[in-house]
């Protein structure tokens, strides 16, 4: 008896009892469906925190500049530049593990378009931050070498803040911009970038050349940098071994000793991603016991209707028996119908589970996101409660004694 | 060569602590062709003979050979490849699957021998066309008069072209006029070249047969060769004299 006669078989008696068929898998149907879903739905959440975090760009290491240290008074990291433009350099030139540091000079400053003014940060950079945090222009250019060089007074601006100065359609680029009331040229719009996962918008910022923004937005001492270092790892991996190459680097030239605290950090936001995704990795684990439980309940209740329904068809197994079926044949049948019953049973759970998913996802907003490994898996094990909990019945068929099976009443 | 050939067959039962000794030494054998009936009250043994021969059960000692071959020490599985190969079933109760066609009942044994589905359609028509069914093939047993099902039932023993045919009580639930039908069908398969083995408990049923073998108390009582009733010439007869009921 080939393997399609089998499936044509059993086939056709859980189609004899449509039913009750229905009814058997219903938990399972429903396991699969709940779970599904609540993958869905939280693999949307995570892929959010997750692109939000890209967004900042990947592979970022932020250094900040030191603690102070004023008669056993300890100011937090950011209360005195102890960076150097020398410390930036160094960075580019000896740690091979950073592919990209760029200065960020930060302030916040009234910006003026001609009928318009918008509060916002401004920030000194060069070319490279925009390349660490991932960011192209909407329209028009980016920073160049030659615009430092020149202190050039030209400004890059962020989506948000064009839409308050010149109009959410309007192009800004070649328009004047007033910083403390210093015309700047509008040189390039950055893409949209949204909000990040604390809810700051990335838009709402201007960038100028860093030399600029010291001489004429905000003077400090010429050989402190006063702000913070962003760095660009080669490689996500390699975020780790940048920031130890840094510390040492830096320690050596701040010239702290061992057992000295330092006079900077290096902040590594994929600790924070990581920190994100443990919460996610927790409720995964969660739907995945819920999983494990309700597909164990669906599997006895099918192992239950299976062995009513080898009590049923006690005569026909004999029958079977007699025209030649041998208890192999028989095993297989009674398994194939359990294994088809659940795997049905995992398929249309599926389904319901994307299509509730789906519901809930544009009903609320949430994001959703269907991963194929986690569908596969479902039905996967769906078939294989199927044939733990079909063999008992089938087993019990196969050893029937067809005397006693052609008698039974 | 005797289709079925047993030599000294026992077969005893543990009841708990009882040992029940259903059959006691039987020594039997058939030729082929033959249409044998087995008589006997309850309890003497005839259906422990012939789950025997029918390969459904295993002697406790002795030989059986069926069509030359030995079967009493084969395991399950290979039982059923010989059932499936070179026997045919009629129950009294007809043992039909329940919604499932005429044709599709009668291929069942094909399935089982693996069988092509074209071939299995092919040789199931033509076996209900040989028991007169051939315009009832789609027809399930819940439209069938037990008569008709009967019929299916033989074409399902048919079908395979097997050696020999089991009856038990073939007619039990049959009336009168609908049993001689059936018997005819049996004497056919005789002339045929397929031997028949028939239990029953009614004299008039074994008359068609050609040899009687009456069981008791675990032995063969008395084994008569006869000339058998001609079926058909009852059916003529009594389609002559007998008129409709109302």
């Amino acid at each position: 008896m080939n393997p399609f006669e089998t499936l044509r078989v059993a086939l056709r008696a859980l189609l004899r009892n449509k039913m009750r068929s229905f009814l058997t898998v219903l938990g399972i149907i429903i396991g699969v469906g709940a779970v599904i879903a609540m993958v869905a739905i939280g693999e949307g959440a995570k892929a959010r925190v997750e692109e939000s975090f890209a967004s900042m760009g990947s592979n970022l290491l932020i250094v900040m500049p030191g603690s102070t240290n004023a008669s056993g008074a300890r100011g937090g990291f950011g209360s005195m530049p102890t960076l150097t433009w020398d410390d930036l350099q160094a960075i580019r030139r000896e740690v091979s593990s950073v592919r990209y540091a760029a200065a960020q000079l930060r302030t916040n400053a009234q910006l003026m378009s001609e009928d318009q003014n918008w509060s916002t940060s401004v920030t000194g950079t060069s070319p490279e931050y925009f390349l660490i945090r991932n960011w192209k222009v909407a329209s028009g250019r980016q920073l160049l070498d030659s615009d430092i060089e020149t202190s050039a007074k030209v400004v890059v601006l962020g989506q948000t803040v064009v839409d308050k100065l010149f109009g959410a359609s309007a192009d800004a680029v070649g328009q004047i911009v007033r910083i403390k009331n210093i015309p700047f040229e509008v040189v390039g719009v950055l893409e949209k970038k949204g909000q990040s996962a604390m809810g700051q918008d990335y838009d709402d910022g201007a960038f100028v050349p860093q030399s600029t923004f010291q001489s004429k937005i905000q003077g400090g001492l010429q050989k402190f940098l006063s702000g913070t270092i962003f760095i660009g790892a080669i490689s996500t991996d390699a975020t780790a071994r940048a920031e130890e190459q840094i510390e040492s680097l830096l320690r050596d030239r701040h010239r702290i000793g061992p057992g000295m605290d330092d006079d900077f950090s290096v902040r590594n936001l994929t600790e924070m991603a990581n920190a994100q995704q443990e919460g996610t990795r927790t409720l995964t684990t969660l739907l995945a016991s819920i999983a494990a439980v309700s597909l164990l309940v669906g599997g006895i209740g099918i192992m239950n209707i299976m062995l009513v329904s080898v009590t049923e068809r006690t005569r026909e197994i004999g029958l079977r028996m007699a025209v030649g079926a041998t208890p192999f044949n028989i095993l297989l049948q009674f398994l194939v119908e359990a294994l088809t019953l659940a795997t049905a049973g995992g398929i249309v759970g599926v389904l319901i589970g994307v299509f509730s998913a789906g519901q809930l996802a544009s009903r609320f907003g949430w994001p959703m996101l269907i991963r194929p490994d986690i569908v596969v898996i479902s039905v996967g094990f769906s078939a294989l409660v199927g044939v733990v909990f079909g063999l008992y019945p089938a087993q019990k068929a196969s050893r029937l004694d067809p005397i006693d099976a052609l008698r039974y009443e | 060569m005797p289709i079925i050939d047993l030599k000294t067959v026992s077969k005893v039962y543990q009841m708990g602590d009882v040992e029940v000794r259903a059959l006691r030494e039987v020594s039997f054998a058939v030729e082929t062709r033959d249409f044998v009936a087995v008589m006997g009250s309850s309890g003497s043994g005839k259906s422990t003979l012939m789950n025997i021969i029918g390969c459904l059960d295993r002697p406790t000692s002795g030989a059986y050979h069926l069509d030359g071959q030995e079967v009493s020490r084969l395991d399950r599985s290979q039982l059923a490849h010989v059932r499936n190969r070179t026997l045919g079933f009629v129950f009294q109760s007809f043992n039909l699957l329940s919604r499932t066609s005429a044709l599709e009942n009668v291929e069942l044994p094909l399935v089982y021998a693996g069988t092509a589905a074209r071939e299995r359609h092919r040789r199931a028509s033509a076996a209900l066309g040989r028991v007169g069914l051939a315009k009832r093939l789609d027809h399930h047993p819940n439209q069938m008069s037990g008569g008709q099902q009967q019929r299916v039932a033989i074409a399902r023993a048919l079908v395979t072209e097997p050696r020999l045919i089991l009856a038990d009580e073939p007619t039990g639930n049959l009336d009168s006029q609908t049993s001689i039908e059936i018997m005819a069908l049996f004497q056919e398969l005789g002339s045929a070249g397929i031997t028949v083995l028939l239990v029953t408990h009614e004299p008039d049923i074994a008359a068609y047969a050609s040899r009687v073998v009456v069981m008791r108390d675990g032995v063969v009582k008395s084994d008569t060769r006869q000339t058998p009733r001609r079926a058909s010439d009852d059916l003529r007869s009594g389609a002559a004299q007998e008129e409709p009921p109302p």
